[in-house]
């Protein structure tokens, strides 16, 4: 397939046509190179990796020479979007803002499935994983990382009945990483215990021969219990259960990430609570790698209070130590992700590890207090859970006994732990017990074998060493199938049909933020009303904020924008063309053009102005426009006398507080009295601010405005373009 | 498990002399006596899962695998190997692994099977 263009659109169609052919470009998990002391626009960054070749940068890089520095931990997005076309373009959006763990998120139910699921179903809250939906998200995501220039690691699930199916068809086809834990299967799928480590074993043996990093699945009992941050001993017990079960199916320790999720959020005194659980965890887990997940347990519909929250799981992160840091969408308490919302989750974990950049060459932990005495604490009960095990007779007995996801902080038991029994569960009495001459002629095999050694050369090879005898099934339900579900968003794009989008191609479901002056229900309503009202079929009101018992609430209220615009019928602003910085100069220069500029009323901002007037930020004085700048609070008539006085060509000015429009009425007052004082012909005034931009300030009576991300070259370009209309000789 | 209040000050006496370096030990000895039972069962059983996942790597479909290994399993050989049956059968016959599976299923073999 073709590279990947900026400007264009992914092709799906392409992506899945000749997959029955497609091998991925490489095999196993990839980390990011980091880079020592990089220099990234003025600054030196000391915990940064190799830049991209195709970027967003973040909101703000623009002050900074639009610098987009990479942070040297692996950034993890989680992609849900239940169709895995869309979530090929989620996830190329999602690798522009600087993620390379993509994480597709399963469909419901699929753990309980005894085998693979082929063709492209849609899923429930994810995608049916099948060999075309990964062989496609893998071929997308080839070209994607080709055109970032960064590997992207491609990650799902190999857990529940089919765990050993799903292991070998992702080590076929080229994922990079899967959580793997049998507790997960156990204790919140109720699958039968003891074919799920059975399970287990193969499965792991598979990933490592792969090299496929795994993820555990501890972080569940941080997501199921009443107070999260009390199971914190029993997280230490899980993550041992599966990091040496792991190290005896032969997987090494450096493909073994902890997922672990710092348990509380604020108001709950989270850095007191969470961070000796951190240490004590790095401390015993030395060696294996760590998956730092953001909070989920708290989170519901304010994406403002989530952002919070995960800002400072991954403070704690860059206080301790992670690998991989996996970001959780803001909305992920209130609806299956929005794809703006995985890169709000990235830009979150990117925008906070950038501004903690060389926090470890600055500060130390203390040694003593409470700090290393709840860590030694939170062992010693992690110890003795682990005692009681083997008084319970073993893990199998201890959860038959409930002793797992008991809310009470060890040894403190409350007795609601989750309880399962060893003979039950599903897929009970499914496990057998291999014969004398028991054999599996294949590689990445657990466990007795007659076979040893490179069993498979006795047929020519396994699909592990022969990649050309695995078998592609293409699709088996002639509806539920993705060429099906293509039809209608192709057919829009060919028609130029536009629609708003928050999940699938062209859902047309939009969210508005609606403040409402009432009482809470009263205003609820209102607000579903005024939605309706603005034309949105089924509103649904999916945050809720008091501001105040009788003064308002604030409310976002998604529903479905039923139409489409016709793009052949937009008006679209014509793109600005700049005249290059050596036109603007060789015109300028021997003209000897006087500009006077000032901010005007009752205004002492003077930064804006300052940037594009001065030579060192690149203004107009780069150009030779001789500047007079008159300072802040200036009355618009000082602005003409000045004119008068130099012999000004243009006047500049500058106008930031916008309160009762008063930036509208300086502008119409320097106008009228230009007119009034018989010099608005052939004076250019141009005004500029936050509030500003080029329409408004044209219907104030000014020749231009400028807005935010203006720069020097922008102004002097058009004081240039503007003389050269009338002027042809420098008249020097 | 049955309430109990928190008895941790009482409970960690034995470990309280313990180094931070004896402590980690202790935990991962017993974490490791913990596993080791799970890891034998796992080495000295198999699944119908595994089976499939054996034949998947042997070059069958997802549609091929589940009719072989259900089939061995209803006959009682599946202890044996799914991919071991499939290839000695092959190497019996004198045919491919994929003819030998695919005949299978079509009903052929099953009498000569693991003989």
């Amino acid at each position: 397939m073709k590279p990947l263009k900026p400007d264009e659109k992914i092709d799906v169609l392409a992506i899945v046509k000749d997959l029955d052919r497609y091998r991925p470009k490489r095999r196993g998990w990839t980390w990011r190179s980091p880079v020592e002391s990089q220099q990234a626009g003025p600054f030196t960054l000391q915990d940064t990796s190799e830049n991209l070749k195709h970027s967003v940068p973040l909101p703000s890089a623009h002050y900074f020479g639009d610098i987009d520095p990479q942070c040297d931990v692996v950034v993890t997005t989680e992609i849900a979007s239940g169709r895995f076309e869309d979530d090929i373009r989620r996830m190329r959006m999602a690798a522009w803002h600087g993620a390379d763990h993509l994480m597709v998120i399963r469909t419901a139910g699929q753990s309980h499935f005894d085998g693979l699921i082929e063709g492209t179903p849609e899923g429930v809250g994810g995608i049916p994983i099948s060999r075309k939906q990964v062989r496609a998200s893998r071929k997308a995501l080839d070209l994607i990382e080709e055109e970032v220039g960064r590997p992207i690691n491609f990650h799902s699930y190999v857990s529940g009945v089919a765990g050993p199916e799903i292991a070998v068809m992702f080590s076929e086809e080229g994922v990079n990483g899967a959580h793997q834990d049998p507790q997960y299967n156990v204790l919140y799928r109720n699958i039968n215990m003891h074919r799920s480590f059975v399970d287990a074993a193969e499965a792991k043996t598979v990933m490592a021969d792969a090299g496929i990093l795994q993820i555990d699945g501890a972080h569940n009992a941080n997501a199921t219990a009443k107070e999260a941050w009390k199971v914190m001993p029993e997280l230490l017990v899980q993550h041992a259960v599966n990091c040496a079960f792991s190290r005896a199916a032969g997987m090494p320790r450096e493909y073994i990430a902890l997922s672990t999720v710092p348990p509380t959020a604020p108001p709950a005194p989270k850095l007191w609570l969470d961070l000796p659980y951190a240490i004590a965890l790095r401390d015993l887990f030395s060696g294996y790698k760590f998956r730092a997940q953001q909070n989920t347990r708290y989170m519901e519909a304010d994406m403002a209070e989530a952002t919070i929250t995960h800002v400072l799981d991954t403070l704690i992160s860059r206080m301790t130590s992670a690998d991989i840091q996996s970001t959780i969408t803001p909305d992920e308490g209130r609806n299956v992700p929005w794809h703006y919302n995985n890169i709000l989750g990235v830009n979150t974990a990117r925008q906070t590890l950038m501004g903690l950049d060389g926090w470890s060459q600055m500060v130390d932990l203390k040694q003593e207090g409470h700090l290393p005495e709840t860590v030694r604490e939170l062992k010693e009960r992690a110890v003795l859970f682990l005692e009681e095990i083997v008084e319970n007779g073993g893990y199998f007995a201890a959860v038959a006994q409930g002793q797992f996801v008991d809310s009470g902080c060890f040894p403190e038991r409350n007795n609601d732990g989750i309880a399962r029994d060893p003979g039950g569960g599903v897929s009970a009495d499914s496990i057998i017990e291999r014969e004398p001459d028991y054999g599996a002629p294949v590689c990445g095999h657990f466990g007795a074998n007659q076979y040893a050694g490179k069993a498979c050369d006795a047929y020519g090879g396994c699909t592990l060493c022969d990649p050309s005898k695995i078998v592609y099934i293409d699709e088996l339900d002639e509806t539920d199938n993705v060429h099906n579900r293509l039809e209608k968003p192709l057919a829009d794009q060919a028609a130029g049909r536009i629609r708003p989008e928050v999940e699938w191609a062209g859902d047309g479901i939009v969210c508005v933020t609606l403040f409402v002056p009432e009482e809470p229900r009263v205003a609820e309503a209102a607000a579903l009303e005024m939605a309706r009202k603005m034309g949105l079929t089924e509103p649904e009101v999916i945050s809720r904020r008091l501001i105040h018992p009788a003064e308002g609430s604030l409310f976002e209220v998604k529903g479905v924008f039923a139409q489409a615009v016709d793009k052949s019928k937009l008006v679209i602003a014509e793109e600005e063309e700049l005249l290059a910085d050596s036109e603007i100069e060789a015109f300028v220069r021997p003209r000897k053009i006087h500009v006077v500029a000032a901010t005007v009323g009752e205004d002492e901002h003077s930064v804006g102005m300052r940037e594009i007037i001065d030579i060192k930020h690149g203004g107009l004085e780069k150009y030779a426009f001789r500047c007079h700048y008159l300072g802040t609070s200036v009355p618009v008539s000082k602005v003409l006398d000045a004119v008068q006085e130099t012999g000004a060509k243009a006047a500049l000015i500058s106008t930031i507080i916008s309160h009762n429009d008063i930036h509208r009425i300086n502008m119409r007052r320097l106008h009228d009295l230009a007119v009034e004082r018989g010099m608005r012909e052939g004076l250019i005034l141009i005004a500029g601010g936050t509030q500003v931009n080029d329409a408004m300030a044209v219907d104030c009576g000014m020749d231009a405005g400028f807005g935010r991300g203006t720069k020097g070259q922008h102004v002097a370009s058009f004081i240039a373009v503007k003389m050269m209309e009338k002027d042809d000789d420098p008249g020097v | 498990m049955k309430e109990r209040k928190d008895d941790f000050s009482a409970r960690r006496k034995h470990l309280a002399n313990l180094s931070d370096a004896q402590l980690h030990d202790h935990f991962w000895s017993l974490v490791n006596r913990i596993v080791q039972p799970l890891v034998e069962e796992a080495r000295t059983h198999t699944s119908p899962s595994i089976e499939r996942s054996v034949l998947l790597r042997m070059g069958f479909s997802s549609l091929e695998t589940k009719p072989l290994v259900n089939r061995m399993l209803e006959k009682g050989v599946l202890g044996r190997g799914a991919g071991n049956l499939v290839l000695k059968l092959a190497q019996k016959k004198g045919i491919s692994v994929r003819e030998a599976g695919l005949g299978l299923i079509d009903g052929e073999y099953w009498e000569e099977l693991g003989q």
